[in-house]
This record gives C-alpha cells, sequence and structure tokens, in this order.
C-alpha cells in the first residue's frame, strides 16, 4: 500500500497514528534480526522458513504494517548481541519472548509453541554463559540492561525495510520542523547540542555545518562518509542497513541547513547489505516526496547518490574519499583548503560520517538539551560501539559518552571467554588507536579522556584481547593493515610503515635485537609527525603504545626468544606426549592438514614439517598430551 | 584499437567486449563514471581485462594510465582472471585475534595453493585476505563468492569447501 505524496506535518502524524493502530491490532510481532552478523548465521534462511511454515500451518501474517492480520513477521536491523545470532525478539503488545541462535529446525516449535499458544520455548532462551541464569525478556539481559540505546532504538525495533514504521517512531519529523526556518538556526541547534564528529576525529559537527552554511557558493554538497574501514567496527554498517531512514533523514536536515540541494553516501564495497537497504530507502523516500523536488512542499529541493567504494581504507580520509567520488585515485590533498570552502568538485562540501548524521534526527525533534543530558560535558550524546575478540558477549552497543571501559568489558561484555584467560589489553580505534591495559579499566570512554591516555574513540571498535594474544603480533597486525593500505604520496607514511614492519617481522622472527626498539620508536614518531592525513598520523599508535604499556613483551622476543602469552609460531613445536597420549586417534582425525599420523592405542607423533601449528589437536586431546 | 564487427578485440586476445561498451553507455562518460563502470564490467567478466580498460580510456577520453591507475589503486579490482570459488577471508582486528591464520593455512592446503594468496592453476579457488567484513561478532569471518561463514575453524573450513565441490 503507497502512502502518498507527504506534504505537511499532518501528513505524517496521520500515518503515525495509523501505524500505532496497526501495531495495536497485532496479536504478535516477531522481530527477526537480518543485520550483518546475524545474517552470518543464517538469518535469511530463517526468515524463508517463517515464510514458508507459517503459510504451511494455516497461520495467516503479513509483512507490511497495514495489512489487517493479527501476526506479523519482521525483519529488523542490528539487535547488538550478534555473537548469539541468529535473534528474534517475539512482542506480544507488553510480553515479550528473547530467542537465540535460533535455526530453521527451530521455525516449527516455534510457530506451535509461541506464535500459537504465546508459550516460551525455554531451550532458546539465552542463558548467561557464566551463571547459566536464562533470561525470558530482552531487556533483562546484562548485556542489554547496561546501554542506553537513542540512536539505535528503532534499529532492532522496526522493520528495516518500512519507511511506514519509521514514521511511526516520528521520523522524518525533524525535515518537518525545520523547513522554513532560519537554515543558520539548524546549525546552532546542532552546535549547542555538542554533537562530535563519530567517525573519530571529535570536532564539532555544528561548527562543520556553519563553516559550509558561511562558504560563499551557489551549488554545495553533502557528504556521508560511509566507507567504516576500521578493522574491528561495524556500527555504521549496522545503520546504514538496520536504519537507513535516519541517515536519510540527517543528510536531508543537513542539505537544507548548509544550503545544499545534492548528496552523495559513500558505502564500502564490502556493505553490500547497507548499499541494498540505502537504495531501497531512497526509493521510498523519492516516492513520497521526502526526498527530489520541494520536500514536503516547500522550495527545498534535495536529491542524494549512492557512490559504491572499490576498497582502499584511506578513502575514509575525506579529501581521499572525495576524489574517490570524482572518480580519481583516493589520494588526500593538504589541507587548506578544508572541505566546507572546496569540496566535491571544488564546491563547497559538508562531510560527516554515518552515525554523526544519523544522531541528527533525534537532536532536531529533542532539542540540544536532550542531547546533553547524556555523555560528558565536553563529549555528549550516546555513541555506539562494537565489542567483540576474546570477550564473552560480543556485538554491538550503544552507551552514553563517558561510560568506563570496565563497564563496557565486564558489565556489558561479560568479562574474558576463556575460561583461566584473564583480560590483558582493549584495543581501540582500530589502526588509528591504541591498546590500553587493566590499569586503564576505569578510563572513561569519550573523545578528551581517551586522548590523555594516548588513544582515540576512531569509529568505535573495540576488541578485548586476553593473555593469550601477543601484543607485539598486534602491533605487527596493525602496522601490515597500514603499511598496505598507505596511499604512498607521503614518504614518510610509504617507506616508515614499511621499515617499521619489517623491524617487527624481524622480532617475530625472533631475530630481533634490543636497539631495533629504539629505531622503531624513533620511525613511529618520524611517520606521525612527516605524514599529511590522519591514516600517517596515527599509523604509529598501535606500536607506540604497545611499546609504552607491553614494552616487556617486546624485549622477551628479543632477548628471552620467548612469547610470553604463547601465540607466536616461531617460537614453539607441537608435539605428543607418549606417556600421556592414550592414543584414542582423535587429534588425527581433527587435524587438517593430516600431520599427525599413528595406530590406535599407541602413540600417536605429529609431522613437523606438515604441521601448521594451528592447535586444534592440543584443544581436542582430552588428556593434555599435546605440547607446545 | 581496432575491433572486429562481432565485438570482439582486434588484437590476439579475443574477448567480447559488447557488454563493456554496454556498460559505459549505461554509466555515462563522465570522469566520475569511471569506477562504477570497472565495477561493473569487473563483475561481468571476474577481472579487468587490459582491453577493456582501453576501451574505457577511449570511450571517456581519459588517457589509459589514468585508468589503470585507479585500477590498481583500490583492492577491489583485479588485473588477473579469478578462480570459479573466491574464498576472501576477513583480516579484521577481531578475526585476526581469533586465530584467522589457522584458517588461511587450512585453505591453502585443503586447494594446493603454494602462496598466501592467489588463483590455483585449475582456475577453482582464488584465496584472498580482505579488509574488515564487519562479522566481527562471529570472528573468524570468511566469505566464499556471497555466503558468509561464520566463527570458523580449520576444520570447518576444510568441510565447507568439501561442501562446495
Amino acid at each position: 500500500m503507497s502512502i502518498g505524496k507527504i506534504t505537511s506535518v499532518q501528513d505524517l502524524n496521520n500515518i503515525k497514528a495509523k501505524v500505532t493502530a496497526a501495531l495495536k491490532a497485532e496479536r504478535v510481532r516477531l522481530l527477526l534480526c537480518c543485520g550483518n552478523g546475524c545474517a552470518a548465521s543464517g538469518a535469511d534462511d530463517v526468515y524463508k522458513a517463517f515464510e514458508e511454515k507459517l503459510a504451511a500451518k494455516g497461520v495467516d501474517f503479513k509483512v507490511e504494517v497495514f495489512d489487517e492480520k493479527s501476526v506479523a513477521l519482521s525483519s529488523t536491523g542490528c539487535q547488538g548481541l550478534c555473537q548469539y545470532g541468529p535473534l528474534l525478539h517475539v512482542v506480544f503488545g507488553d510480553k515479550t519472548y528473547f530467542y537465540v541462535k535460533v535455526t530453521p529446525d527451530d521455525v516449527d516449535e516455534i510457530i506451535d509453541t509461541t506464535v500459537k499458544d504465546e508459550k516460551i520455548v525455554e531451550r532458546l532462551l539465552f542463558k548467561d554463559p557464566k551463571t547459566g541464569k536464562a533470561y525470558v525478556t530482552k531487556n533483562e539481559i546484562p548485556f542489554y540492561a547496561n546501554q542506553k540505546p537513542n540512536l539505535m532504538t528503532g534499529c532492532g525495533v522496526i522493520d528495516s525495510r518500512s519507511l511506514e514504521e519509521y514514521i511511526g517512531q516520528d521520523g522524518y519529523q525533524g525535515i518537518a520542523k525545520i523547513l522554513g526556518t532560519d537554515r543558520k538556526d539548524v546549525c546552532k541547534e546542532v552546535l549547542d547540542s555538542g554533537l562530535r564528529g563519530r567517525g573519530g576525529g571529535g570536532f564539532p559537527t555544528g561548527r562543520k555545518w556553519m563553516f559550509t552554511e558561511m562558504a560563499k557558493g551557489e551549488k554545495k554538497y553533502v557528504v556521508c562518509n560511509g566507507d567504516e574501514g576500521d578493522p574491528g567496527a561495524f556500527m555504521d554498517g549496522a545503520v546504514m542497513e538496520g536504519y537507513a531512514h535516519a541517515l536519510l533523514e540527517g543528510m536531508i536536515i543537513a542539505g537544507y541547513a548548509v544550503g545544499a540541494d545534492e548528496g552523495y553516501i559513500y558505502v564500502r564495497a564490502e556493505y553490500p547489505r547497507a548499499i541494498k537497504s540505502l537504495r531501497r530507502a531512497i526509493a521510498q523516500c523519492e516516492e513520497c516526496g521526502l526526498l527530489g523536488k520541494n520536500i514536503m512542499g516547500s522550495d527545498f529541493n534535495f536529491e542524494i547518490h549512492i557512490k559504491e567504494g572499490a576498497g582502499a581504507f584511506v578513502c575514509g580520509e575525506e579529501t581521499a574519499l572525495i576524489h574517490s567520488i570524482e572518480g580519481q585515485r583516493g589520494m588526500p590533498s593538504p589541507k587548506p583548503p578544508f572541505p566546507a570552502n572546496s569540496g566535491l568538485w571544488g564546491k563547497p562540501t559538508l562531510i560527516n560520517n554515518v552515525e554523526t548524521y544519523a544522531n541528527v534526527p533525534n537532536i532536531i525533534r529533542n532539542g540540544a538539551a536532550w542531547f546533553r543530558s547524556y555523555g560528558t560535558e565536553t563529549s555528549p550524546g550516546t555513541k555506539t560501539f562494537s565489542v567483540t575478540g576474546e570477550v564473552v558477549n560480543t556485538g554491538l552497543i550503544e552507551i552514553p559518552m563517558g561510560t568506563t571501559i570496565k563497564k563496557v568489558v565486564y558489565d556489558i561484555g561479560g568479562g574474558t571467554r576463556n575460561a583461566g584467560k584473564e583480560f590483558k589489553a582493549v584495543q581501540i580505534g582500530g589502526p588509528s588507536g591504541a591498546c590500553l591495559t587493566k590499569d586503564h579499566l576505569d578510563v572513561q570512554l569519550d573523545y578528551d579522556a581517551l586522548k590523555k591516555v594516548g588513544a582515540m574513540v576512531g569509529s568505535g571498535g573495540l576488541v578485548v584481547l586476553d593473555e593469550s594474544t601477543c601484543m607485539v603480533k598486534v602491533a605487527r597486525f596493525f602496522m601490515g593493515f597500514t603499511q598496505s593500505e598507505s596511499c604512498g604520496k607521503c614518504v614518510l607514511c610509504r617507506e616508515g610503515t614499511k621499515r617499521m614492519l619489517e623491524i617487527l617481522d624481524k622480532i617475530l622472527a625472533g631475530e630481533g635485537e634490543l636497539k631495533d626498539l629504539d629505531v622503531l620508536e624513533d620511525l613511529a614518531l618520524t611517520v606521525r609527525d612527516g605524514s599529511l592525513c590522519g591514516l600517517g598520523k596515527t599509523a604509529p599508535n598501535p606500536v607506540l603504545s604497545t611499546l609504552k604499556y607491553f614494552r616487556d613483551e617486546y624485549v622477551a622476543h628479543i632477548v628471552d626468544k620467548k612469547c610470553p602469552a604463547g601465540q607466536c609460531d616461531t617460537f614453539k613445536t607441537y608435539s605428543i606426549d607418549p606417556e600421556k597420549c592414550k592414543g584414542c586417534g582423535m587429534c588425527a582425525k581433527k587435524c587438517p592438514v593430516n600431520a599427525i599420523s599413528g595406530e590406535v592405542k599407541s602413540p600417536y607423533t605429529i609431522d613437523a614439517s606438515k604441521c601448521i601449528k594451528c592447535g586444534a589437536c592440543a584443544d581436542t586431546c582430552k588428556f593434555g598430551a599435546v605440547k607446545f | 584499437m581496432t575491433q572486429t564487427n562481432d565485438g570482439k578485440c582486434g588484437c590476439c586476445c579475443g574477448i567480447d567486449l559488447t557488454r563493456v561498451k554496454e556498460i559505459i553507455s549505461e554509466c555515462g562518460t563522465k570522469e566520475n563514471c569511471l569506477i562504477p563502470i570497472l565495477q561493473k564490467v569487473q563483475d561481468e567478466y571476474r577481472y579487468l581485462p587490459e582491453e577493456a580498460m582501453a576501451l574505457i580510456a577511449e570511450k571517456l577520453g581519459i588517457s589509459p594510465a589514468t585508468v589503470f591507475g585507479v585500477a590498481t589503486f583500490y583492492a577491489q579490482f583485479s588485473l588477473d582472471p579469478k578462480g570459479k570459488y573466491i574464498i576472501k577471508v576477513c583480516n579484521g582486528t577481531a578475526c585476526h585475534v581469533r586465530g584467522n591464520k589457522t584458517i588461511i593455512d587450512a585453505i591453502r592446503n585443503r586447494i594446493g595453493l603454494e602462496a598466501q594468496s592467489g588463483t590455483t592453476s585449475d582456475m577453482m579457488y582464488t584465496l584472498e585476505t580482505v579488509s574488515c567484513l564487519g562479522a566481527c561478532s562471529l570472528a573468524p569471518a570468511v566469505i566464499i563468492n556471497d555466503k558468509v561463514y561464520g566463527t570458523m575453524n580449520p576444520t570447518k573450513m576444510v568441510a565447507a569447501i568439501d561442501e562446495l565441490e
């Protein structure tokens, strides 16, 4: 059903009232998470199974919110607890159930027990892996109870394919509110909110808007940086995929505020689902007059295009991204001129990241003071983080700025996941960020507190590391990443990162010398000072922070020829203790390269020339016979 | 460059460039169309044939060096033909920490590839490591063609490849 052209606040209110009534008339709504994480665990197959089996069992269900049926099947964006996906949130008015790790084989039982009889399928409830306690509703689970979702309220609650459901949550009211007002006031509202760039830099968003608004020129552009390249970060992908309309609304408001009539969303090629979702959302907006000429009957025109990236991390840098949209190699340019004065095709250009724009509709609707009621004085609002690595609960979270690392790792993340392995460090901010230790657990996650300890918020990737992680290897990993992603423009970034990588490889090969550490440090500072863009300036951070906080590990690799974490292949060989081996043969079965041989009931042996040191044998052996 | 009447490249390579021409007329000939054109050509041919790049340069009125420069700058583009199954191992932080190296070794061993990445001689498999796929919660993650495999280990990986054949 088409909702027709939207030309006034009244139209939005009417749609909202209809959505509210339609939701109220439903008996049960199945909210199946089809975000990137759950999709990787097979959510699309679960969705298909629901469609087929609901129909086969004669349950009359709907996908469109306005259909008059009592059972609704909804495909939502990221619900957060990705590790336990596919996630299914079942809502009966005020009563809710939350199922985890749902497979197509569970669908029959869910329909019979839950959809028809409103009873719980106990085995699908989330159980705390440490206490064994089962939780019926989503919000009771500590992972969710300790969060504060403002931006993600809609993501995971509404059908990500539905414009109507977004409007039902007061979506696009922000545009209705600003149309006809002085655009300087819109910029000021954003400035007053204290919103800072969520892409990592933390520059005050409102100030950027004002600069672009003041820039002279008939033609201006609004660009969204959706080139979320930081390894370990996926929140922008989740917003584009699951809550695309919030991003579009933010960009339309920005277009009005700075006087632009054209926008570009630059999405990285690795996010095909996000691209699909954005295309659908743009088409929906064009159809009902929220994008295009005379938006909502006003004289404001705005259109949005999607530009697919082609796989270059440096395109996350704003000037490089602009060159990439223009069809060139994505190499950064010196600033000034800033994009606000001379950006895309030399025109004044406002460029912000996905999460920054997506926060704007809430700020416009609820006011700057509301936004400031969350977070800290200098870093207001909430921020999404992706929590991954060696932690019990991995997924996407949203918390007020200023929350401590400890709260994220322990209360939300549930602590380290490997039994007996203590928390060692948290890597924050991706390749530009740093590794912080247990001494930093009380550090607050905000722009300024992190800067003080040599880290940065970055885009919000938070990777938890435990005792089994070698910090020299972590540094080498990031150096390898930035080295291969360096565009080659600045000599210090291009050559310096290469030399740093060689030194790290030398240390990891057991051939390091103590003087290498001084050279490494010297190079790191030179690369930092001598590079043009953020990539080079921050590339040495992982090395500098590990040298500062984990120098003893470097020394152990160099002097003792040992890896304290026991992770470096160079320093270990796998063998089977003939005394302990019972000859069960399990290890030989698990070995992916057939390096283990022997006869049942007599000790097995490992062929070191074939062994890839994956550790599968040691993990399998019940008798602790595999030594390394 | 010369072309024969049937759309094939006039040189000895024998690649049919009809689709390249269609793609150019779909996308347009402005300079900012270059990357979308290259993406579509790569989708069609699974790599960027040199002849196609020369034709694109001619139609867009830019130098072949510019096209080559763009094609080699972005990781998505390949100048060599790829295998039937493209196995992309995520090399994001979370996947690295949770041991993607052992996955890569298991794949190389299974498909018989000496190098750390590349295509097998029978053109069946291409192994690549790619930047973060955004499935960090399910690390280590692997994509084969378009299917995502989460929480992999060497044994599961080998089984997944076995299933392809």
